[in-house]
């Protein structure tokens, strides 16, 4: 098993004092290599999730282990360790930096990690995703869909044993989502990294041989 | 892929912001440069322009005035010695402690080099820095019987224009005052570059000289020849025979003293020739040592913290102009952090943005330093006779690199703070 939440529960305070429960998740695992995609309705707490899974955010409560390791448990700047060099996260909004060519933002995924920043297998990963004759250009100068590609390249960067995809074709034209799609799935299988890929396209849910229902998982319903 | 270039990039994607911050930078260490490399000049130049020699004996009064109106031709002259005061100090009681002596008068000026009459052992015999000695670029030195002849400095030679062979006339002078024409000296020698204010200045024999500046009553025997038409021009006037001694005077004497004379005779020297001869002897190192520690170094002191707090100003407009970015980037550093770069990572590349741009205004601004040093280099010799180069650098703007990197750290500390304490998943959430 890679990743195991056991009585995992997150809140944020209000202004007025009390806490507003966004998660509860008495159990969920995934196993290494494995490919899941979680649906829910908005402000359920996907991405609250993927954060807490990720180390950007700590439980309130309950354990989150990964490999073995107990990410909750860790001080913050062995998170920041773990995530470099085991997690790769791509955004419903890309997130690549503006001013960093395509080649740079890929190279930035392997920076924080202990290895050094392999530029050939940057190259090998953008030629992967259909962009090699794009290594040169920033973000601004690519399309939606390369940009997403970019992002997928980066997420892969590091080697990482788990990749986290918080809609990663909401903001993608219709014709790039199923590449996108078939991209992170089929990258993911090639290099045996497990997938949780969060959606609200059933067209996309569907094609998953596992299904979560966040609402399923999530026994306090989104509060926000 | 480095932190710096992390720093680099963040810089480039606010590429006239960063300039600005850079350029203000820049100004402030330009003139820091110029106030280093105007005044290591000035005083390398100064200390340079005072060795060759270990005495100046002149006519009593500010022993600084004697030092810059016979070294450096400035300021007024204190007075002048009798020739009788001159040859008591070199052949009388203290010819023994003086391995040789030149005779110095300061004259007017030929297009703004000032004329002054001298000895041909000034450029034989005399160093004008320790071990180096006086060369001729063109010509030859002046003879001590052809009364005419001058030597030109380097400098003086450009602002002239006087070449080997080309005659002149002193511009004023008792001969002038006469309304008469003064016979001209020939230019026989220009000497190579000094580096001193000699270099600015128009040496013509000595005796020359002293007829130039002859009134008729004065002149030898009483008789002066016209030479000329008769048409009612200006006459050109020659001094027949000597001038008597007693109607000479000299401005200075640089002294060169005995080298194997004992050191407690040397330390009594100045106050021996004060005290028998009535004149003044002081040592031009001491006097310029002082003039430099007290005046100038004071000077210096107050211009340097005036820049140094321009530099500090822009410091703080670096500070401000990362700080005001911060909102800006929050995303950007969350993504950072995401992609698993620590806290205190965060916080070297926002230090390093800052150190990138005091550095890059520093060198831009040691480049504009010494090129304003360049531009005023011939403001300065054309005042005060000291030579400026504009790549002569100075040891003390080493501690400039340390400099900014320290106020760089000090100004980038707050914005670094901010992007330390960025809420990484908060930031993500919120639109870029």
């Amino acid at each position: 098993m890679l990743l195991q939440l056991r009585d995992v529960t997150k809140s944020f305070s209000q202004p007025d004092g009390t806490a507003l429960p966004i998660l509860d998740i008495p159990d969920f695992a995934v196993d290494a290599g494995e490919q899941v995609v979680l649906v829910g309705r908005s402000g359920c707490g996907k991405t609250t999730l993927l954060h807490v899974i990720a180390g950007i955010s700590r439980p309130t409560t309950g354990r989150v282990k990964i490999d073995g390791w107990d990410i909750a448990l860790m001080a913050e700047s062995e998170v920041d360790q773990f995530r470099a060099e085991r997690i790769g996260y791509v955004y419903q909004t890309f997130n690549l930096l503006p001013s960093f060519t395509a080649l740079e933002n890929v190279l930035l995924g392997m920076t924080f990690g202990r290895f050094r920043a392999d530029r050939e297998r940057a190259k090998t990963l953008l030629k992967r995703v259909g962009l090699e004759h794009r290594l040169t250009h920033k973000p601004p100068m690519l399309s939606v869909g390369e940009q997403q590609r970019v992002a997928v390249a980066r997420a892969l960067a590091n080697r990482p044993q788990l990749i986290l995809a918080d809609e990663p074709t909401a903001n993608v034209d219709v014709g790039n989502q199923q590449q996108i799609i078939d991209l992170l799935r089929g990258t993911c299988q090639e290099e045996k990294v497990a997938l949780i890929l969060v959606t609200h396209a059933p067209e996309v849910a569907e094609q998953f041989g596992r299904i979560e229902y966040l609402e399923q998982v999530n026994r306090v319903r989104a509060g926000r | 892929m480095s932190l710096w270039k992390i720093a680099w990039r963040s810089i480039q994607q606010r590429a006239l912001a960063s300039a600005m911050t850079a350029f203000s930078m820049a100004m402030g260490v330009a003139l820091v440069v110029a106030v280093l490399v105007i005044h290591g000049v000035i005083d390398q130049s100064f200390r340079r322009g005072a060795q060759g020699y270990d005495l100046i004996v002149g006519a009593k009064g500010s022993p600084l005035e004697l030092v810059l109106s016979a070294v450096y031709h400035l300021g007024r002259v204190p007075g002048n010695i009798s020739y009788e005061a001159y040859d008591e100090l070199v052949n009388g009681q203290f010819a023994a402690d003086i391995q040789f002596a030149i005779p110095i008068c300061l004259g007017d000026s030929f297009k703004r080099c000032r004329v002054i009459g001298t000895t041909p052992d000034m450029f034989d015999r005399l160093e004008y820095m320790d071990g180096r000695t006086y060369a001729f670029a063109e010509g030859r030195n002046f003879q001590v019987e052809a009364f005419n002849e001058a030597v030109i400095g380097a400098t003086a030679a450009r602002k002239t224009g006087l070449k080997v062979g080309d005659s002149f006339t002193p511009v004023r002078g008792s001969a002038a005052n006469r309304g008469e024409e003064q016979e001209p000296f020939e230019v026989v020698g220009i000497l190579e570059p000094t580096g001193t204010p000699n270099d600015q200045a128009v040496f013509v024999n000595i005796e020359g000289f002293f007829r130039l500046y002859a009134s008729p009553a004065e002149d030898a025997d009483g008789t002066a020849e016209a030479a000329g038409t008769g048409d009612g021009k200006k006459k050109a006037r020659r001094v027949v025979g000597e001038i008597p001694d007693e109607q000479k005077e000299v401005t200075a004497v640089l002294v060169v003293v005995n080298p194997n004379m004992i050191a407690t005779r040397r330390v009594a020297l100045p106050k021996l020739i004060n005290k028998q001869l009535g004149i003044q002897a002081v040592a031009p190192s001491e006097q310029i040592a002082r003039l430099l520690e007290g005046i100038v170094g004071n000077v210096q002191l107050i211009l340097l913290i005036l820049a140094v707090m321009i530099v500090v100003v822009a410091g703080i407009g670096i500070m401000v102009s990362i700080y005001n970015s911060m909102s800006d980037r929050r995303h950007e550093i969350a993504i950072i952090r995401a992609l698993g770069a620590r806290r205190a990572t965060i916080m070297v590349v926002v230090l390093l943005e800052s150190i990138l741009l005091a550095l890059g205004g520093g060198a831009v601004g040691l480049l504009l330093g010494h090129g304003l040093t360049g531009v005023l280099a011939p403001l300065i010799a054309d005042q005060t006779g000291v030579s400026v180069s504009p790549i002569q650098f100075q040891l003390s703007e080493l501690i400039l690199i340390p400099g900014l990197i320290v106020l760089a750290a000090a100004v980038g500390y707050l914005p670094a703070v901010v992007a330390y304490k960025t809420d990484v998943a908060q930031s993500l959430i919120s639109s870029p």
